[in-house]
């Protein structure tokens, strides 16, 4: 059964199409990724799902509920970590909780074992009375993480849920996730515009534009892109690519003292070339097309390019305003 | 529409924040305190006392006004802050309506309020004023009225304030025209006819006349009230009705 449903969904800002006719659905119990650049409408879409936004046409329901007309119940079915921080940080990781029980009309009895439970979970029952403001980034997030599952939702929306932690940081939340997904067997809807975190979904969108452009598993999606790469190194390169095209039929070339295959299935071509090369080989590297290579087959460019220009129009501007502040 | 938890817990956060920045209470306080101490006393060497009321005696229901408002509005521009800091979000995608929220807030804002004025009230053995019991419970009622109609003027301005970029020309271009077209700190009724007609649409005024008939009852103008208690307390209860349905609204499509 899908528990979020979202037809034809289009969202205008004036003459911006943010989101344009979006169709997509979610099934219980999976990790749904939006995939896309910044500014690819990911966020307009989160907003709409939880009531913040109304959609210029189209519909998008969540368990069963439609968000523009039964905005309660859809709100009592969802938990949501933003983007920024949404804690108080004026009070404690226990005021915060408490705070959310009284807002979900929690059961009064339960609250405070739910309370505990969700703190020990993600670690920081030791923190339960210290007050926000004395917490870490990565400390925030877990909090929020544990306060937006506070009231059983059924689907939880995590907007770029590791933006700004570092790595490390990074590793922790997902370990929570993981964790959290088979102990309260939610729903996850997740953005992101970090590939390696978009592997760890059951099922991806891509967005670019407001646009979905694809929607599959992330290994089918990988499938769009034909084959490996594989990159040799040999004692003598040339020799080593004719005899690859005479023994292998295997087109090869020469880029950086290296040699490029493609080829599909590269780990099964690896040990029968090493094999049948007269030729000493010094170094073998195979590469499996990631969702970046997704993206740049279908869009042609990678989100890494979209992010880099991004930072470079920020500077611009930054310029602009900078030289009109002199004037 | 109306739902009693989220309002209780919406209050319940803003005491606790309220008792514990320490600074707030403190700076709130220290003003109308400098008012009463400094000004009032050097002023009271300056004006002969009329009917038996001197300088002092005549800012005091003045200086409680004072109090209000300025705790009023602090308390409803922490709207801004929680937009500016995300915790509005928070309360956005909750299952509560807006008018819960803003129901919150007003009420909250008003109980702090009343009890800056009563921490103020606590002053007047310093002062050489006395007041019944019965006088300091008329004017914790009139407290109660004037800080609910100031909070919901607050939280409407709240609502459509975007930043804190707007916040300083609300303190310049509202909050001390207000104080000052009160009578807070001098009677209006010797100001030009301009000045007259905008203390007469100043909501402050008929609280703080309100607060006069109170505490300077046996005076006449231009120190004692000036209009009658009965349309005071009326204009009061009207613009506050009016002040929360138009914030309500304003929430609501706001957001």
């Amino acid at each position: 059964m899908s528990i979020i449903t979202v037809s034809n969904l289009t969202r205008t800002f004036k003459s911006l199409t943010a989101v344009d006719n979006a169709s997509f659905s979610v099934e219980e119990g999976e990790v749904f990724g939006f995939l896309g650049p910044n500014g690819a409408g990911k966020t307009t879409t989160i907003n709409i799902l939880c009531t913040l936004l109304a959609p210029t046409s189209g519909t998008a329901a969540i368990a069963g509920h439609d968000c523009v007309r039964q905005p309660d119940q859809v709100r009592s079915a969802i938990g949501l970590i933003f983007q920024d921080t949404t804690l108080d940080s004026g009070l404690t990781a226990y005021e915060n909780l408490k705070f959310h029980a009284y807002l979900y009309n929690l059961d009064r009895k339960l609250t405070e074992k739910r309370i505990d439970e969700m703190l020990g979970v993600v670690e920081l029952t030791s923190r339960k009375n210290d007050l926000i403001k004395n917490f870490s980034g990565g400390m925030k997030r877990r909090l929020e993480i544990a306060r937006g599952l506070l009231h059983y939702p059924r689907v939880l929306f995590l907007d770029e849920p590791t933006l700004g932690l570092d790595p490390q940081t990074r590793n922790t939340i997902w370990e929570f996730i993981t964790t959290l997904r088979k102990r309260e067997k939610i729903t996850v809807f997740m953005t992101t515009h970090y590939m390696e975190e978009a592997e760890n979904c059951d099922r991806i969108a891509i967005i670019d534009h407001g646009r979905i452009i694809a929607e599959d598993t992330p290994a089918k999606l990988k499938e769009l892109v034909r084959g490996d790469t594989i990159h040799l190194v040999t004692e003598d390169n040339a020799r080593a690519c004719a005899e690859i095209s005479r023994i292998f039929g295997i087109e090869c070339h020469e880029e950086n003292g290296g040699l490029f295959i493609e080829t599909e299935r590269g780990e099964e071509l690896i040990p029968r070339l090493i094999h049948g090369l007269t030729v000493t080989v010094k170094s073998v590297n195979l590469r499996k097309p990631t969702l970046n290579d997704v993206f740049l087959k279908l869009t042609g460019r990678t989100i890494r390019d979209e992010v880099l220009a991004d930072e470079r129009e920020v500077t611009r501007e930054f310029v602009r305003s900078h030289r009109r502040a002199q004037r | 529409m109306i739902q009693l938890r989220p309002i209780y817990v919406i209050c319940l956060r803003e005491f606790i924040k309220f008792f514990r920045e320490k600074s707030r209470l403190l700076g709130t306080l220290a003003r109308p305190v400098l008012w009463l101490f400094v000004v009032g006393n050097g002023m009271s060497a300056l004006i002969r006392p009329q009917a038996g009321f001197s300088y002092l005696h005549f800012i005091f229901p003045g200086m409680i006004g004072m109090t209000i408002l300025f705790s009023s509005i602090f308390s409803s521009i922490s709207i801004v802050w929680d937009r500016e800091f995300g915790f509005m979000k928070e309360m956005l995608v909750a299952p509560i309506s807006r008018v819960s929220i803003v129901i919150g807030k007003a009420i909250s804002g008003t109980f702090i309020s009343v009890a800056q004025a009563v921490i103020i009230l606590a002053l007047i053995p310093f002062l050489g004023i006395h007041i019944t019991f019965m006088q300091f419970l008329e004017v914790v009622a009139v407290s109660v009225l004037v800080s609910f109609c100031i909070t919901s003027l607050g939280i409407l301005i709240a609502a459509r304030l975007t930043s804190f970029d707007g916040f300083n020309i609300i303190m310049n271009f509202l909050v001390m025209p207000m104080l000052f077209l009160s009578g807070a700190m001098y009677p209006v009724t010797s100001m030009p006819p301009v000045l007259r007609h905008l203390t007469q649409i100043n909501p402050l005024t008929y609280g703080i006349d309100a607060f006069k008939h109170v505490l300077l009852r046996d005076g006449a103008p231009p120190l004692g009230p000036e209009f009658p208690l009965s349309l005071d307390l009326l204009v009061v209860t009207a613009i506050s009705v009016v002040m929360l349905t138009l914030a309500a609204l304003s929430f609501r499509k706001k957001e």
